[in-house]
């Protein structure tokens, strides 16, 4: 196989066909006010593991609410759920109580077995 | 077709212009397509009777540079300023760019004028500045694919061959692909609109063939200039097409025709890049689908030398597609060019095959 210096993008957009998400509904039943996040990002500006890493809460939350979950366990590993991220949110998210159940809620789904 | 649906079809036709035409080349077509340009001037003239002008003193309309973000706009409308200024020379009215992104980017200029007057005098002004030159606009601007469209029962008068699998008399599979600039910037500029383009398929339709509607039917070819230009973006260009060619598949297509020169160029030698990248090829042969420009199949279907037309310089070859409707051709001819000297075989390719030895 020739190397071209590029490689064929993968695509980004939602497939219904493999998307997960009823997982949505039970991270809802946990955390309502997760219901409320309009994606703004002020969670990921202030985030201090954002700063050293590439943990990036809104990415994390969309890709979940999407039912995308390919390497999402990896990156919730990466919040030290200090709960910085809660402070600032403009709509009142519990964004620290978001990144606990997503942990719990892929671990049920056998993604990542994560010692919580 | 029934009363209604020819009213509500009259929105979606446009004017297209019956003789007497200046043509403008495209930058990039005579070396991606050698043979298309001068088989379109070639059934113009020889089959349909018509005037057009090849004028020797045209230039680029900066189509790429524009849509790369490196020319400017006021650059862009005088120098199509003066495209129309040598149609003008030729006491020409009707403006005919082989590029469908030329074809994009003359309308653009037009209808800012027509909304923007202020941006016409400016254009007079920097034009008669710069050359000395004056300009009218254009009553009719269309694409080469337009015309073909317009007078494609004549020429099916005039067809040696039909998009008819000459073993079994079935109707050839054919993906048509319009390019986004033809429809999809003025879709009252387009025949069929941005929604319902008719332009290839009714010319699929009209000589023989079944046009195939496929999920990704509309989507990019891929090329979108900035996506292509620029090394690390290619990645985003070839999914593009990869998608394109996933969707369409599973439904057998015979060949692709396009009338894009990015579109034909992209989704030609697109299928040698997957090939080296993944080994994988959308047909069951493992020689990729044919990628041809309407001009092509015009010229083969009325019993041109598929090796005048260029067919050779695609990167997927086109014998089986001309097996299928029995056309005759040379293998020995296939890389002796016009002059009659040899002029080379390309290397071969690791995964896709062709039917030659380089």
């Amino acid at each position: 196989m020739k190397n071209w210096g590029f490689k064929i993008s993968k695509p980004r957009v939602l497939d219904f066909d493999t998307a997960n998400l009823d997982a949505y509904n039970r991270l809802i039943e946990k955390v309502p006010s997760a219901h409320r996040c309009l994606m703004c990002g002020a969670c990921t500006a202030t985030c201090t593991a954002n700063l050293h890493t590439t943990f990036n809460f809104r990415n994390c939350h969309l890709m979940f609410r999407r039912g995308q979950f390919e390497g999402l366990a990896e990156e919730l590993d990466k919040c030290m759920l200090c709960g910085k991220c809660k402070l600032v949110c403009p709509r009142g998210v519990n964004t620290r109580a978001i990144i606990y159940n997503l942990r719990i809620v892929l671990s049920d789904l056998n993604y990542k077995k994560i010692e919580l | 077709m029934n009363t209604i649906k020819k009213h509500f079809w009259n929105e979606y036709q446009k004017e297209i212009a019956n003789d007497n035409y200046y043509y403008e080349r495209s930058c990039i077509r005579q070396s991606f397509f050698p043979g298309s340009e001068t088989a379109f001037l070639k059934i113009l003239r020889d089959e349909l009777g018509k005037k057009i002008i090849d004028d020797q003193h045209q230039h680029t309309c900066t189509g790429i540079g524009y849509h790369s973000d490196i020319v400017q706009f006021d650059t862009t409308m005088t120098i199509c300023a003066r495209l129309f200024s040598l149609m003008s020379d030729n006491e020409l009215k009707n403006f005919v760019p082989s590029c469908v992104t030329s074809f994009g980017v003359f309308t653009e200029v037009v209808e800012t004028w027509n909304q923007f007057p202020e941006e016409l005098e400016k254009t007079r002004k920097f034009l008669r500045e710069a050359t000395g030159r004056e300009f009218k606009i254009p009553e009719n601007i269309a694409h080469p694919s337009d015309i073909i469209y317009k007078y494609r029962k004549e020429l099916k008068q005039k067809m040696k061959y039909q998009l008819v699998n000459h073993k079994t008399g079935k109707p050839l599979r054919v993906v048509e692909h319009t390019g986004c600039h033809y429809g999809k910037i003025f879709s009252h500029h387009a025949v069929g609109g941005a929604e319902f383009p008719q332009v290839l398929a009714g010319m699929i339709e009209e000589w023989g063939g079944e046009v195939i509607d496929y999920p990704e039917r509309r989507h990019c070819c891929g090329f979108g200039f900035r996506q292509y230009l620029v090394m690390a973006n290619r990645g985003y260009s070839v999914a593009n097409t990869k998608k394109k060619f996933e969707s369409m598949e599973e439904y057998k297509p015979d060949f692709v025709l396009t009338n894009c020169p990015g579109c034909t160029m992209f989704m030609d030698r697109w299928q040698y890049t997957i090939a080296e990248m993944e080994g994988k090829t959308y047909d069951d042969n493992g020689m990729g689908i044919p990628v041809l420009t309407y001009e092509e199949l015009a010229g083969l279907l009325l019993g041109y030398n598929p090796w005048d037309l260029g067919l050779q310089v695609h990167q997927v070859q086109s014998e089986s597609l001309l097996d299928k409707i029995g056309i005759a051709y040379d293998p020995a001819d296939k890389f002796i060019g016009k002059s009659g000297k040899f002029i080379g075989i390309p290397e071969k390719p690791e995964i896709l095959k062709v039917d030659y030895d380089g």
